[in-house]
């Protein structure tokens, strides 16, 4: 551009400098641009890359620990994890209102499953506890019900923890209920329940209106009952049996139940202290198990490395990163095998289609023509056809051995094994991902002028050297466009190495659909996927800087 | 390449070679007959006669054609039956065309006249390594249609299929096809989805590329790469991630939930076939519009679009084959009302194996014969329009 | 719990709101199934019928039951559950159970008495392994193998142990790609007491135990992972003998003439049934229970017998078991639970399979892909 000169401004038609005329029709033009491509952007941002991303997401996020169990694992924080007593009186009783309120919501075995992936056995513990979490404190709270049948009334409890109209409310306590439940329960919370705890009896017994008020929001919101007309859970009376226990002066307090309430501490007086340790260890041992505790507190925080390192085969213990035991070992091997056989894969596409599309580049263009659509027609017939029609030809009565057994070339009893294992996988994805390696080849040779070849002929060079050291060199792009495209299809494959791959064909992705669908591992699916997209991500970017993204052909 | 001259060529090489070709079909025939030596033997020296007869002798080469596809299939069908009376039939049309193109020397006919023996013989050993690699690549298919006509409910060639008995063909799983309303529901749910999903991808799409291709498109690699993306991101990790995400949405196991997800996979051969026209398009034909007064709007329409016309419909067909074509994504993101035709192939592979699948495949694959084929002609039209090609 | 009895009582006030008033039920459904011969089962015996009977009612099957707990977790998360009716076996009816993802149910609330007037309860009696779960039917895991492949001389196989005998039975096996049944019959034939299985698996040595004796065939092993695999293998005469379903070796016998026989011993019991996902709205739950109470009779059970060779889960349907709708072959003793068949049989661990599952499975996959 000779916009600029000393001489002063060139003007534009219409009286302004030209370079602000020129550059304000840039930004006119890239504006447009923009704007075109803008509604396309914002559909693959939302519909396929905020999905992935939110997939990725799950590998290192682990709220369910700190979620479900909130109080046990703040308290958790002050125990050594790696001494050898189990936490303390305190932990238990933390834990006691988490598993009870989980058990209510059926949250409890979903942390139990995702502990269980650590160690073997969480999930029956928990799954026990929250059959058994009720049983805790059981003869207290007979004793309680002994000494006054209010205890027992929803009327009574609903009246004395509201107290008397126009009272001050204990709002903070409803909130962070509300958002306990919420955290727990992954749905909102908000909404009128009908109740609100009074802050007279929330200083008096706070233990009691924690419990209670969480029992108000979960009948109100998640069960839809009316809190007033329901009785409360155990864990409300075992809450205000420890808040009565614990010394509290009732004296002063002449509110609803302030009778009730001192005729039962007094009653309550020579009763055993709850156990909860002893609770917990009567419902399964496991809770006596040192290696339960470490591990749910090597897991309490909210994100974790644990996924990933079971997705590279380590572990996370207490002495630091180490390896799993050989036998768990997989993921590895799968990782160098996906690899391998993708290589396998990409070498044989890159053999079979240097000559076909040599042939196409170098036919008339109406017999090419036809010749591609040989080329086009399995691309276009259904994957999952394809495959079978493998799986019907290379099995041990498939038509290849049959074949062979007619010719004599095999023995009847030596069928060759063809199918359930790499071989299988490598011959069906050759042929499925063929077409990919055809395709960016044939772009790249049908630009080759055929003179240089001629040239290289006519001055004497035989026709090995006019092909590799003329031809050839100028057909690599292809070859890499094609390796590359290929070779990242086939490292994410999933349908055919499902179909055809027994179980030394098969690929990462085939876990990765089984911790999907199967284990439920979704963390552990989500690690295995960042992996294997990271390693196409490096391709996709080399076959960027390569080839360039824009130079992709179809046909 | 007129200057190439055809001229008979020694009957003594043709003898050979037609001999050595004869003892390789003479090995199958004998193998089947358990005398894999004796085919051998025989199989050569009525090759070798035959050149030696037509060539010297006859040299009436019409009749002389008839006459050897003719004598094949009948002794073929003597000894065999109905199968060998095809096989040799097609024995028969092969060796009498095969004699005389060596011995006319057509063989030649398209090659520059200089060529070597040697030079010819790698021109063919080329050829036919080239034939057998397409025949790979077709074979699958044509495994399958004859599979689709299969009367058991396995997929196993029958006995009675390979004697070509009619017993052992039947249309049964064409109109298990064509009556369970399973695979017809399955049928309107990938119509109602493909079509859609191709209108949003294309419509998208197009827009995209044409912004795309104007000179001046700030981070335009990187606008490319995410475009592109939904092709390499493997469909296990695309499916997974809008499992999950659509799920939150509302959108899993709805219609727009699978529209949606297909129409993102089909974006990038979209992209890639539009810009390819628009990379061959000559900008001063919209210059010379505006010029002359059209709008924008008009100039699009009129202009830039029947140019671009062949790439969009290209592209369209991509985008259509892949939704049409799609089992994962649609596994996760559908439920049973999105249950579309790959999906119940799908089952049917995993739980009730039944060659009906195979007779869905025959008939996408004629389907897509004609997609081909329209494209093809798409691409005539398209260079004939840019006059870039003779005809 | 004080909150199940409430729910109980929430649920029984549903049903009897909704007799009353049959105007408020949803006129479709989507029924998770299995798909292939024993949806068709369902299918037959009493979708058909209730439908004739509701003819503005639709029913749409999703075979999506192999993944139904992915699927149900995911629905619930986001909050919409698309599926009535949902048919699992009892693991993960019990999963689903346990992490709220199923309604708890009065059994002899919602479901016919048997003709006699007994409970539901007590005519499903222990087949109701959970609060969840409505039971169907009673299927095993089980071996075929191909009569025409038996070696001369020899006796066709009848113990599971033949399996693992390479050297009198050569051939291929086909097994389902996973540790359970596996492991168990491995021990079982390694020398270990049928009681004391679960024990010597808990171990590091017993799973090392039960891997070595698989190791003694694995290469001979094709693993499977649908149930349609193994019959279309022993078809094609690509394994001599495989494990499946009961059901599909009777379908390949019976309905398709395949030289196959059946091999019952160390048949290993599974349940399959129904569960109703947590939260329906209301309209759809009336529909559904309605739709339950019709198919999970006693004569809609046993109807469902003449389907597939699967043991209706009443007590009341046995003696109705009739004959095969079509080949006309008493169906009797092909069931899994008739007395000749099962005078072996392996009752599956649920719940120690629920917690060793993750361990054992990276243990199982590790030593597959070595």
């Amino acid at each position: 551009m000779s916009d600029t000169t000393d001489t002063g401004p060139v003007l534009a038609a219409d009286g302004t400098p030209l370079k602000r005329s020129l550059r304000r029709a840039l930004r006119a033009q890239k504006l447009r641009a923009l704007a075109l491509i803008a509604p396309l952007l914002i559909f693959v941002l939302v519909t396929f890359i905020a999905p992935i991303a939110d997939m990725l997401f799950r590998s290192v996020e682990n709220q369910i620990v700190s979620n479900t169990l909130p109080n046990a694992v703040a308290t958790l924080n002050d125990w050594d994890g790696t001494s050898d007593g189990l936490p303390g009186e305190d932990t238990f009783e933390a834990l006691y209102y988490d598993m009870f309120l989980a058990a209510e919501a059926k949250r409890h075995t979903r942390v139990g499953s995702r502990l269980n992936y650590e160690e073997s056995g969480i999930s029956s513990m928990f799954r026990k506890s929250g059959r058994g979490v009720d049983d805790i404190g059981e003869d207290q709270i007979d004793a309680l019900e002994d000494i006054n049948d209010v205890w027992g009334d929803e009327t009574f409890w609903f009246t004395m923890m509201s107290g008397p109209d126009g009272v001050a409310k204990a709002n903070g306590i409803l909130s962070a209920q509300r958002e306990r439940l919420a955290n727990l329960d992954q749905s909102s919370f908000a909404g009128e329940i009908g109740f609100a705890p009074s802050q007279q009896i929330a200083d008096l017994l706070p233990r009691t209106v924690r419990a209670y008020t969480a029992f108000a929001v979960f009948t109100a919101i998640e069960d839809e009952d009316i809190v007033a007309e329901e009785e409360p859970w155990e864990a409300v009376k075992v809450a205000l049996i420890e808040d009565l226990r614990s010394g509290i002066d009732l004296s002063g307090y002449d509110g609803p139940g302030a009778q009730e309430l001192r005729e039962a501490q007094q009653g309550l007086a020579n009763q055993p202290a709850i156990d909860y340790k002893q609770g917990f260890i009567d419902i399964t041992e496991d809770w006596a198990n040192l290696d339960n505790w470490k591990t749910i507190k090597m897991y309490a925080p909210p994100f974790t490395t644990g996924y990933f390192l079971n997705a590279v085969d380590m572990q996370k213990t207490p002495e630091g990163f180490q390896p799993r035991p050989e036998n768990e070992q997989i993921y590895g091997i799968l990782f160098k095998r996906t690899l391998f056989m993708s290589l396998m894969i990409t070498g044989s596409c890159i053999l079979l289609a240097y000559p076909v599309a040599y042939l196409l580049a170098n036919l008339p263009m109406r017999t090419s023509s036809l010749l591609m659509i040989l080329v086009l027609l399995p691309f276009w017939t259904s994957l999952l056809v394809r495959t079978s029609a493998w799986k019907v030809m290379l099995q041990q009565q498939g038509v290849i051995n049959d074949t062979l057994v007619w010719l004599g070339l095999v023995a009847d009893e030596g069928r060759l094994v063809m199918i359930n294992n790499q071989f299988g996988t490598i011959v069906a994805m050759t042929h499925i991902l063929l077409p990919f390696m055809i395709l960016p080849m044939y772009s790249v040779m049908s630009t080759i002028p055929p003179y240089y070849v001629r040239a290289a002929r006519s001055l004497g060079a035989t026709n090995w050297t006019s092909f590799w050291r003329v031809y050839f060199p100028q057909s690599v792009p292809g070859i890499g466009a094609g390796s590359i495209l290929v070779f990242i299809l086939a490292i994410g494959y999933y349908i055919t190495p499902e179909i055809v791959g027994g179980t030394s064909g098969t690929f990462i992705s085939n876990r990765i659909a089984y911790h999907i669908s199967t284990s439920l591992n979704w963390g552990l699916a989500a690690a295995l996927g960042s992996i294997l997209l990271a390693a196409v991500l490096i391709l996709y970017w080399a076959y960027d800087k390569i080839v360039g993204i824009d130079n992709v052909k179809l046909g | 390449m007129t200057l190439t001259i055809i001229e008979p060529k020694p009957v003594s090489f043709v003898a050979l070679v037609v001999a050595a070709a004869g003892a390789f079909a003479g090995l199958l025939v004998g193998t089947a007959h358990d005398t894999p030596f004796m085919g051998v033997l025989l199989g050569a020296a009525v090759a070798a006669v035959l050149a030696v007869v037509w060539l010297t002798v006859f040299r009436n080469e019409r009749t002389a054609r008839w006459l050897t596809f003719v004598a094949f299939g009948a002794v073929g069908f003597f000894y065999v039956g109905l199968m060998g009376g095809v096989i040799g039939l097609a024995f028969g049309a092969f060796f009498g065309w095969f004699i005389f193109w060596l011995g006319e020397g057509r063989y030649r006919a398209k090659l520059p006249p200089y060529t070597t023996a040697y030079q010819v013989f790698l021109h063919f050993l080329f050829r036919v390594t080239c034939g057998a690699i397409f025949i790979f690549l077709i074979t699958p298919i044509l495994v399958v249609m004859p599979l689709s006509f299969n009367a058991e409910n396995f997929f196993t060639f029958t006995p009675e299929m390979l004697r070509l008995d009619p017993e052992g063909y039947s249309l049964k799983h064409y109109r298990d096809f064509f009556s369970n309303s399973d695979w017809q529901q399955a049928m309107r749910n990938s119509l109602s989805i493909a079509p859609m999903a191709t209108l949003l991808s294309v419509g998208f799409g197009t827009l995209a590329a044409i912004g795309l291709s104007s000179e001046h498109v700030p981070f335009r690699r990187a606008i490319m790469a995410i475009l592109i993306s939904p092709m390499i991101v493997p469909l296990i990790i695309s499916a997974a991630g809008m499992y999950f995400f659509y799920s939150r949405l509302g959108l899993q196991g709805t219609y727009w939930g699978v529209v949606l997800a297909h129409a993102a996979l089909g974006i990038p051969f979209v992209i890639i076939t539009v810009t390819a026209t628009l990379v061959g398009f000559d900008r001063s034909l919209t210059r010379a519009a505006a010029n002359m007064g059209a709008n924008p709007l008009t100039t699009f329409f009129r202009v830039q679009m029947p140019l671009i016309l062949p790439g969009v419909i290209s592209g369209g067909l991509f985008a259509f084959i892949t939704s049409f074509d799609e089992v994962v994504v649609v596994l996760f993101v559908g439920s049973a009302g999105q249950k579309t035709l790959p999906w119940q192939m799908f089952i049917g592979l995993r739980e009730q194996i039944s060659p009906t699948i195979l007779a869905v495949a025959t008939i996408l694959v004629a389907i897509s014969i004609a997609l081909l084929t329209t494209v093809e002609l798409l691409r005539r039209r398209s260079e004939r329009l840019r006059g870039m090609s003779p005809g | 719990m004080k909150f199940k009895t409430t729910l109980l009582a929430t649920t029984a006030l549903t049903v009897a709101a909704v007799s009353a008033q049959a105007q408020d039920m949803a006129d479709s459904m989507t029924l998770v199934s299995w798909g292939g011969a024993y949806q068709n089962s369902q299918q037959k015996a009493y979708v058909e019928p209730y439908l004739a009977d509701n003819p503005d009612v639709t029913a749409t099957w999703d075979e999506s039951s192999a993944e139904a707990v992915a699927k149900l977790r995911a629905m619930n998360e986001a909050g919409n559950v698309t599926w009535d009716l949902v048919d699992v076996v009892a693991s993960d009816a019990m999963r689903l159970c346990d992490e709220g993802l199923a309604m708890e149910l009065d059994h002899d609330e919602i479901l016919a008495p048997a003709p006699d007037g007994t409970d539901a309860s007590d005519d499903f009696g222990d087949l109701i392994v959970s609060d969840c779960f409505i039971p169907q039917i009673v299927y095993s895991t089980t071996f075929g193998y191909r009569t025409d492949m038996v070696p001369e001389g020899v006796e066709p196989p009848s113990s599971v142990c033949d399996v693992f005998d390479l050297e009198t039975y050569p051939g291929k096996r086909a097994l389902q790609k996973r540790p359970i049944d596996n492991m168990e019959w491995a021990l079982y034939c390694d020398g270990v007491a049928k009681d004391e299985i679960y024990d010597v698996l808990g171990t590091d040595e017993g799973v090392t135990r039960a891997l070595a004796k698989l190791e003694g065939i694995k290469d001979e092993v094709v693993w499977w992972t649908a149930g349609a695999e193994t019959p279309q293998l022993l078809a094609d005469g690509e394994v001599f003998m495989g494990s499946t379903y009961n059901g599909r070796l009777f379908s390949a016998i019976a309905e398709q003439d395949q030289p196959i026989g059946m091999m019952w011993d160390m048949q290993s019991f599974d349940l399959d049934g129904w569960i109703i996902p947590a939260d329906l709205p209301e309209d759809r739950l009336a529909r559904v229970l309605d739709f339950l109470y019709f198919a999970t009779d006693t004569q809609r059970l046993a109807d469902q017998a003449a389907y597939i060779s699967y043991g209706p889960a009443r007590e009341s349907s046995a003696p109705l078991v009739g004959e095969h709708a079509e080949l006309g072959i008493a169906m009797g003793p092909h069931m899994p639970t008739d007395p000749a068949n099962a005078t072996n049989t392996h009752l599956y661990d649920y719940e120690w399979w629920a917690d060793n599952r993750d361990d054992l499975d990276a243990k199982f996959q590790s030593w597959l892909v070595n």
